[in-house]
């Protein structure tokens, strides 16, 4: 199964290393990953989307709290929480599918952020779902580049489930 | 102060009076400062690898933090076999690397390595550092994690100028926000450990280096005595309860006693203390302890819930962990065992007469289990054993019973040949007036055979029993069993005159060729206070048994086939 896993981690270097090395030395996925400063310039946040049975689930995250670096390890998976990712395509479409285009991005709460002789690029925000869904009607008006920023992930106020 | 004279300062604080290293270009100033420095004394050794190992043996030794420092590139990754040597088993070890100018760093200097980001997989946690201001603080950080939790080796990299710039020298306290380990279990689940223990009919405890590391044996003991539970121990634990006790069953495992395993296998409860289930300790996974419930005592979450399923767990530091089991059975649980164990043990004591430890003794060539007796025999097990990787490791194991914590340097995890001696002469700088013993074969002793030099010049009083088969024994035992009898390249046709080897470099060097040159060999060289090298020449046919081949279940045992007519049987020392 799927887990978003959010660590509060020092922002030192080195640490994406450790974390990265972590999970290619115990053979363990990384879907997504996406790093930032939190308000606290000394910490980040890290948010990995990671598959896996229980068990390795349990070890990676066992694993992450062992990492000398990292502050705290969230499996987000277990708790009511918000995700969302964010999407620049870049889309090249036929004069007649134009309109169809400028038409999705405004059904998906997309903007378009740049605009050119053949071109518009697009950014759309949402959880995955909501993502693929464009990505899926957009593909036949003819994607020309796609950029995705991974996910990040945040606990909803005190519903623990 | 200098960053070279902060760190030996530094080293000084923390209590160090060995450090064991080899020098170079950009650790010139750091050698600089040692040079007329009475409190710390820097042990050269020939190799670098050799002087970790020598930190390892005397940390494993001594239960101090063990100190290393080399130079950059070829010096820092010369280490990198006793870093994950120390990792794998836990040694607190710190590492000092010498690196170039922080303004050359990533420009491929000469002698540049990226140490730190070879080291990492294999280090607790490693440091570059960028500032001298940094410097006493980060090597305080470095004992405090090597030596906390879950204890492993820490590396420091020190570029040339951070050894040379300028800073007040302050010892600061400090606190590692996200490194905190539990030491205290969860009483709820140590209430219930101790009720599986009282219900339990047929309980076994596996018993691993953790109880060493956190110096709990008195606790094992005591709780093994009051429940009455016999006692397993897996390669690194050996010693961690008394192999001499009625209670001991040896080691389990691959090469463990027959009755060790099929206790195990029988058990309706394991106590697992301070161990990780090794596949070497579970072969097939799946068959393994098949009847039992499991309770898991560790300080590192990571290693319960690993490889198998655990009924209660419980994270924190062995003996903390035991004294509070061993009050609870005591006050709360207060059961009369009586009946119910003396089945077991009478159960576990027909597996012992069954299939005890034994080999078969001969008159015209020197069996290794019996120069293994006979040394424990003339020591009475009041000396500090190291081994190498191989068969003389596991005879090690079987035939010579360790009673006390921290006298035997073995490594278990990785494996590393060439170990054994440099960590035996690290064990003598820790215990000078010890009898210290590598116990090593004729592959592994000329994997860091160069430390003979160390130990000459250093008059260390080190003995090494050389099982000298002319073969890579377990390898060639495994292709015996396993690969028809294809003996590809472990044959070491060319083995060197050992006695000549020592006395090349100043040592003394004795050969026995017969069963009854052993004693007198053993007994002579135990005597002299110089480095020994014993040269026994043993049955290169001879094996290590019982064996559990890879990938079957802990009792399904291969044993020494009695084809020739045995002479004689000796049954191994209680």
């Amino acid at each position: 199964m799927r887990h978003t896993i959010s660590l509060l981690v020092e922002n030192k270097f080195g640490v994406l290393s450790r974390i990265a090395g972590l999970f290619s030395g115990r053979g363990y996925n990384i879907e997504s990953l996406s790093v930032g400063e939190t308000i606290d310039p000394q910490i980040s946040v890290m948010t990995i989307v990671t598959s896996g049975d229980d068990q390795i689930i349990e070890q990676i995250t066992k694993q992450l709290n062992k990492l000398i670096d990292v502050i705290k390890v969230v499996d987000m998976t277990e708790l009511d929480h918000v995700e969302r990712e964010m999407v620049l395509i870049k889309v090249a479409p036929r004069q007649e599918d134009k309109a169809e285009v400028l038409r999705l991005t405004e059904i998906f709460r997309g903007r378009v952020v740049d605009s050119g002789q053949k071109t518009y690029t697009i950014e759309v925000t949402g959880d995955e779902k909501k993502i693929e869904a464009i990505v899926e009607l957009l593909k036949p008006m003819g994607i020309k580049e796609f950029v995705r920023t991974g996910k990040i992930a945040i606990a909803r106020e005190g519903i623990k489930k | 102060m200098s960053g070279a004279e902060i760190l030996i300062e530094s080293l000084k604080k923390e209590g160090v009076k060995h450090i064991f290293g080899y020098p170079g270009g950009v650790v010139l100033n750091i050698f600089d400062s040692l040079y007329d420095n009475k409190e710390v004394q820097l042990i050269l050794t020939r190799h670098e690898q050799g002087a970790v190992h020598a930190a390892d043996g005397y940390a494993r030794a001594s239960g101090k933090v063990g100190v290393a420092l080399v130079t950059s590139g070829p010096g820092a990754t010369n280490t990198i076999t006793g870093i994950a040597t120390a990792s794998m088993d836990s040694i607190p070890l710190i590492v000092f690397s010498g690196q170039v100018p922080t303004m050359l760093i990533g420009n491929d200097a000469f002698q540049e390595a990226d140490i730190v980001g070879i080291s990492r997989p294999c280090t607790k946690y490693n440091y570059l550092i960028k500032d001298v201001k940094d410097l006493s603080r980060i090597v305080k950080e470095a004992f405090y994690l090597a030596r906390e939790g879950r204890p492993g080796p820490v590396l420091i990299d020190l570029p040339k100028d951070v050894t040379v710039s300028k800073a007040e020298f302050t010892w600061p306290e400090i606190d590692i926000r996200s490194y905190k380990p539990t030491y205290e279990g969860n009483k709820w689940m140590i209430t219930q450990a101790a009720h599986l223990i009282a219900k339990s009919k047929k309980a076994v405890i596996v018993a691993g280096g953790g109880v060493i590391l956190s110096g709990g044996s008195k606790e094992l003991r005591e709780l093994a005595e009051y429940a009455e539970v016999p006692v397993t121990m897996t390669l690194m634990g050996l010693g961690s309860f008394p192999g001499t006790h009625a209670l001991s069953l040896g080691m389990l495992g691959m090469h463990g006693t027959y009755y060790a395993n099929k206790a195990v296998q029988g058990a309706d409860l394991l106590i697992a203390i301070g161990m990780r289930f090794d596949d070497r300790v579970t072969g097939k996974i799946d068959a393994f302890a098949p009847e039992a419930k499991i309770i898991h005592i560790d300080i590192d979450p990571t290693s319960i819930r690993k490889n198998v399923r655990v009924d209660v767990p419980i994270v924190g530091d062995v003996k903390r962990v035991l004294t509070v089991l061993n009050k609870v059975l005591k006050e709360e649980v207060k059961e009369q065992w009586g009946e119910v164990r003396k089945a077991w043990l009478r159960q576990i004591n027909e597996w012992r007469q069954e299939r005890p430890m034994t080999y078969t003794y001969r008159d015209e060539v020197i069996k290794p289990q019996f120069v293994v007796e006979k040394i424990y025999e003339l020591t009475k097990g009041d000396a500090i054993i190291s081994t190498e990787v191989g068969q003389n490791q596991m005879w090690t194991a079987q035939f010579y019973k360790f009673d006390k914590p921290r006298t035997l340097l073995t490594s278990g995890g990785l494996g590393t040949m060439g170990y054994g001696f440099p960590a035996a002469i690290g064990a003598q700088f820790a215990h000078p007036n010890k009898l210290v013993i590598d116990i090593a074969g004729d592959g592994s002793i000329q994997m860091n055979i160069q430390e003979l030099a160390t130990a000459v010049i250093n008059n260390l009083p080190v003995k090494v029993a050389i099982l000298n088969n002319h073969y890579l024994g377990m390898v060639r035992q495994w292709q015996e069993l396993f690969f028809n009898e294809r003996y590809s390249y472990s044959h070491l046709d060319v083995v060197p005159d050992f006695v000549k080897v020592a006395e090349a470099y100043g040592a003394v060097g004795f050969r026995a060729t017969k069963p009854s040159e052993v004693e007198p060999v053993l007994k002579e060289a135990f005597k002299i206070k110089k480095t020994v090298f014993m040269d026994f020449i043993i049955d290169w046919k001879e094996k290590v048994y019982p064996m559990v081949p890879a990938g079957a279940a802990i009792d399904q045992m291969m044993f020494e086939e009695q084809k020739e007519k045995p002479e004689k049987k000796l049954k191994a020392v209680k």
